[in-house]
Parts: structure tokens; C-alpha cells; sequence
């Protein structure tokens, strides 16, 4: 058992460091983890608190990235924002993902009536504009928290993974082996979690990678429209702040962008991360590029 | 089977409508804030209320005017049926605005830009794309790519910010954001258009930037599967130019799954403006949203999102249609 494990490990690792865009990938993600993990040791995090710190201070020895007009020292609002930012990606992620490869399972396992009411629910809710909706939930919310923010856009990122499971599963339904499963007498709920869902979960985890990266994408973007968490500092509030007191036309480059080179850190980490993922998933698309 | 096939796609296509015009209904009408509340706090903050029986009679007045004393269902099917007229009431924070009138007012602007842009990406990463499954494309097209793919990672907005403060704020070379110079009026002449391009810009140059990538990534994959094709071997084998093999043969053919998502993102342009215009103060659809949401303003947040959930569905529609007719598999 434990054998299997090492091996697998070890298979594993010699695979990621065969394909650079992973390896690359994985770094900068990690970087970003130690960044919030390892922060808190160097760096006082109550200076990201507003009025903390004097305003407008440009880098120095005491302020390595210098301070917002809140009064916030922006490299403490950066190892407090980080993890803030993975968590509700990550929490997002997981529960969109859950609750899309349950859906397509159930679609594509079971057919008919009930497949023809989730297909048609999955394509419906494809055609709806998320950041629209997604907008005017933020709106109608008194108190934004990381938690109900994940939660409203899990609600609307299980679309793709329902889509893609329940085509995987179609195909699945037809092998031999899930026919003989069922001619043994296997019911249905032994079928599915024997015999098809080891078959879908690495396509379920190459679609957790997108479906994180798309809710950082949108809660991002409802931050950076002021529409996020409040009480917590998080990255694209303070880019918000910026955008609000004008910072770039006074030139506090420091104040916007380091978040936003973090963020463009994290957007390319789980791009290579997911594009070297569906080429493992798709070996088809090994063969260029 | 023709028309069962027809049949389906129209009748979802209502169903969406509907049920956007419903969840328009709902979601506002669960938020906290009272719309009225937010105009009488105004009025009181300018002075022009101090509260007691005055103000109640403006909240009945009010209340009356917009139909927000009737029972909740005869409220639901009267905007149900006028928002299936396009009629989208009015707008309460500047009444007596019609919410349609000033969508027609953004609309140009958002279309101008973003379809300008997406097109121009189109063309662009659908080229690109087609070079890099190419065995005989020059070897340079191959390594700048992967850098356009790198981008497409990073939001459109980001990127945006930071080409504000090289080119606007540092070089001083381009507006910092608006569609054109305050102080002009909006007119037909060369100048106003050369001032239009030139706030136009950043926004599309940050837009085309980060969605090449996306072209080139999906024209590359069907271009793997055309150049495998017999009709390619045969081309070959005839001696034709390879120019002509790459334009005529492999990339019309490989071009036809790239136009449809070309409709879908044409369709999603109005929906996918928000950030960009107000990253850049640009006065369209995104930019009204935006506002509308900022002061409660419900009908106005109503008619941009019905609006832009139609735009949408209509634009899916019209590809679930025409696709039939250029690929006669697609119907079983």
C-alpha cells in the first residue's frame, strides 16, 4: 500500500518535472501559498488595518512597498489579501465542481427525462452573463463576506464541469465493463461510484483547476468594482481603493500595482497549471505547441 | 427531425428569456435597500426634505407611480408583460428618463469598442493560431505566440490599469479613459472621430491584448485536425502554392467552429463590457450597470441585465440556426 504510494508519488514527480509549463506553473502558485503562509512571520499583519500607517508613503526601508491612502501598509495588504483570495477561489472551486460533476453524473448515468431537465438547465444557465447576475446579487447583499461571496459564484460556475462530466459519462455508460457490471446484478449507486466515477475524476480535477481559476476571475472582478468582502482586505479592493482616489494619475504606482502583479502571478500559475493538466487529461493535445 | 431540432432551440431560447426576465423580478426585490429610500435620502442630503408628513405623501406618490403598491404577483405579470414589449419603465434616479432611451444612448459605444476589438482579436489569434499548427510557418511565429497565451491568463483590466499609466500617465501619449474629450460635443466630424479613436485605444488595445491567445488556441486545435485531412495530401500532391493551401484549403476549412464562437462572443460584447468601461470611464452599457447599481436605481438594473441576458440569447439563437445549414451533421 504504502509502496504504491511512493511509487505513484514518485511517478508523479518525475511527471511534473518533465513538463515545464506544470513545474513553472506550480511555482508561481506555491510562491504565492508561502507568501501567505509564511508572511505573517516577517510581516505585522495589523498594518493592513486602515489608518495603521501614515498615508501615501512611497517605499522605504520601514514600508518595503509603501502605503495606501487608507493608511494601510500595502505589502501587510498583500500577505493578509492572498490567502483571502485563494480561499474563496479554492472554496468556490471545490463546491462548483461537486455540485457539476453530481449533476452530470446523474444526467449522463440515468438519460432521459431527468438528463433532458439538467441539459436544458446547464445550457440555460451557459446563455445567462454570469458577471450580470453575479452583479446584481453582489448588489442586493448588505454584508459581503469571502465565504457567501464563494458560495454565490459556486452557484454559478458548475455549468462547464456538469457539461463536460455528463458527455465523459455518456460514453462510459456503453463500456463493456459497465455492462458486465450491471449484468452481474450491481446497482446503480455501486455502478457509479465503482465503475464510473474512477474513470471521471481526472477529467473532475482538470475542470476544478478552470472552474477555481474562473471564480478568482469573477470575485476579482466584483472586488475591483467595489462589490466585495468589506471588513477583510482583499486584492481587488485595494485596487478598487486606488481606482477610487485616482492613484495612478498621482502617480502612487506602489498603492495598485503590486496586487496587481501578484494577481497576474496567480492568473498565469493556474493557466500553465490547467493547460498542462488538459493535456494530460487529452494526450492529443501533446502533439503541438 | 428538422423541425423538432428548430422547435427545441426556439423554445429554450423563450424559456431563457423568461426566466431572465423573472430572476430581473426577483433578485432586486430581495436586496435590502428600499429604491425609494435611497431617492429621499438624497432629497433630504440636498436639503430639500426635512421629513414628516410631506415626505410620506412623496413616498406614496412615488409608491403609486411605479406600481409598487399593488399585490406582488400583479406587479410580477405587469412587468412581465412589459418587459416582453421592451418597455422598461422608467429610471428613478433620474426621472424622468426612459431606462431604454438611455440604453439605446450606451449601446453604440459599448458595440463600437468591444465589437471592434473582438474582431480585430478574431482575425488576429485565428491567423496566429493557424501558423502555429503550420509545420512550415517561420520559426519566430512559433515562440511569440505561447506569449499570447500567457496573457489571455491575465484579466483584460489589470492589463488595462497598467496601460493607463505607461501610455496615458507616464508618456502622456494617449487619454487616460472617457470616449472623448470633455468639452467636445458628440458630432459627425473628422475631428470628433480621430478624439473617438483615440480614447478608443487603450480599452481595445487591453481587450485584444488578453483574448489573442483565446483565438489562436482554438484555431490551432482545429487546424491540427484539417491538416490531417486527405483533400490536404491531395493539394500537396497537385504541386499548389503553399500559400494558396494554407489560405484556401487549410484555414477556410478550419475557420467554420471559429466563427461560431465569433457570434457567441459578439453576443456576450454587451456583457463583458462592465469592467472594462469602468476601468476607463467609458459611457456604455457596462458603465450604466455600474451606476445603476451603485444608487439602487432597480429599473435600471432590471433593463441593462434583461438587455444584455437578450443579447446574449439572441445571438446563441441565431448560431444554433445557422449552424445547421453549414454543417448538416450537426442536426440529428
Amino acid at each position: 500500500m504504502i509502496e504504491t504510494f511512493i511509487r505513484r508519488g514518485k511517478a508523479a514527480g518525475s511527471y511534473i518535472w518533465r513538463t515545464p509549463k506544470l513545474l513553472l506553473g506550480l511555482v508561481m502558485l506555491g510562491s504565492l501559498l508561502l507568501l501567505g503562509v509564511l508572511g505573517p512571520q516577517f510581516i505585522d499583519v495589523d498594518k493592513a488595518r486602515p489608518i495603521s500607517v501614515p498615508t501615501r508613503k512611497p517605499p522605504s526601508a520601514e514600508y518595503p512597498l509603501g502605503t495606501d491612502g487608507g493608511g494601510r501598509d500595502v505589502l501587510a495588504v498583500l500577505v493578509v489579501g492572498t490567502p483571502q483570495t485563494l480561499r474563496m477561489g479554492l472554496l468556490a472551486g471545490i463546491v462548483g465542481v461537486v455540485l457539476g460533476t453530481s449533476l452530470g453524473l446523474i444526467a449522463g448515468y440515468f438519460g432521459g427525462r431527468i438528463d433532458m431537465v439538467i441539459s436544458t438547465a446547464t445550457d440555460t444557465m451557459l446563455t445567462i452573463p454570469p458577471l450580470a447576475i453575479l452583479l446584481v446579487v453582489a448588489a442586493s447583499v448588505r454584508t459581503m463576506s469571502v465565504e457567501n461571496m464563494a458560495l454565490i459564484i459556486a452557484l454559478l460556475s458548475w455549468m462547464f464541469p456538469a457539461r463536460t462530466i455528463r458527455a465523459q459519462v455518456l460514453s462510459l455508460r456503453e463500456q463493456p465493463y459497465v455492462h458486465m457490471a450491471r449484468l452481474a446484478g450491481l446497482s446503480d449507486i455501486r455502478i457509479i461510484f465503482e465503475e464510473i466515477m474512477p474513470n471521471i475524476l481526472p477529467l473532475a480535477a482538470a475542470s476544478f483547476v478552470g472552474a477555481t481559476s474562473g471564480a478568482i476571475l469573477a470575485g476579482i472582478g466584483l472586488e475591483v468594482l467595489g462589490m466585495g468582502p468589506q471588513r477583510t482586505p482583499t486584492l481587488g479592493m485595494t485596487i478598487y481603493w486606488a481606482q477610487l482616489y485616482s492613484a495612478l494619475i498621482n502617480g502612487l504606482w506602489w498603492w495598485w500595482l503590486p496586487p496587481i502583479i501578484v494577481l497576474i502571478i496567480l492568473f498565469v500559475g493556474l493557466f500553465l497549471v490547467s493547460a498542462a493538466l488538459d493535456e494530460f487529461v487529452n494526450p492529443r493535445l501533446r502533439r503541438t505547441g | 427531425m428538422k423541425h423538432s431540432y428548430f422547435l427545441r432551440r426556439l423554445v429554450m431560447f423563450f424559456v431563457v428569456v423568461i426566466l431572465a426576465a423573472t430572476l430581473n423580478f426577483i433578485i432586486p426585490r430581495l436586496a435590502p435597500g428600499d429604491p425609494i429610500g435611497a431617492v429621499l435620502e438624497e432629497l433630504r442630503a440636498r436639503g430639500a426634505s426635512t421629513g414628516g408628513d410631506a415626505e410620506d405623501e412623496i413616498v406614496a406618490a412615488y409608491r403609486a407611480r411605479f406600481g409598487l403598491d399593488q399585490p406582488v404577483h400583479i406587479q410580477y405579470f405587469r412587468f412581465l408583460f412589459n418587459t416582453l414589449r421592451f418597455d422598461l419603465g422608467h429610471s428613478i434616479s433620474y426621472y424622468p428618463q426612459k431606462v431604454e432611451r438611455a440604453l439605446l444612448r450606451a449601446l453604440p459605444w459599448t458595440v463600437g469598442l468591444l465589437a471592434i476589438s473582438t474582431l480585430m482579436s478574431f482575425a488576429a489569434g485565428s491567423f496566429f493560431g493557424a501558423m502555429m499548427a503550420w509545420p512550415r510557418a517561420p520559426g519566430f511565429m512559433k515562440r511569440f505566440v505561447p506569449m499570447f497565451m500567457v496573457l489571455s491568463a491575465v484579466p483584460y483590466y489589470l492589463l488595462g490599469l497598467i496601460l493607463v499609466y505607461v501610455f496615458a500617465f507616464v508618456m502622456r501619449l494617449l487619454p487616460l479613459g472617457g470616449a472623448y474629450s470633455s468639452g467636445t460635443i458628440p458630432q459627425l466630424d473628422l475631428d470628433f472621430l480621430l478624439d473617438v479613436i483615440r480614447h478608443g485605444m487603450l480599452p481595445a488595445l487591453s481587450i485584444v491584448l488578453t483574448s489573442v491567445g483565446f483565438w489562436a488556441l482554438g484555431m490551432r486545435g482545429v487546424m491540427v485536425t484539417v491538416l490531417g485531412e486527405d483533400y490536404l495530401t491531395l493539394a500537396e500532391a497537385k504541386g499548389l502554392p503553399d500559400r494558396r493551401i494554407f489560405f484556401a484549403y487549410a484555414m477556410r476549412n478550419a475557420l467554420l467552429p471559429q466563427v461560431t464562437s465569433l457570434a457567441i462572443a459578439l453576443g456576450t460584447v454587451a456583457s463583458g463590457s462592465v469592467l472594462v468601461e469602468v476601468v476607463f470611464n467609458y459611457p456604455g452599457i457596462g458603465w450604466l450597470l455600474y451606476n445603476a447599481l451603485r444608487s439602487s436605481d432597480y429599473y435600471m438594473v432590471q433593463g441593462v441585465t434583461f438587455f444584455l441576458i437578450l443579447t446574449v440569447a439572441v445571438s446563441v439563437l441565431i448560431v444554433d440556426m445557422i449552424y445547421p445549414l453549414l454543417d448538416p451533421r450537426i442536426e440529428r
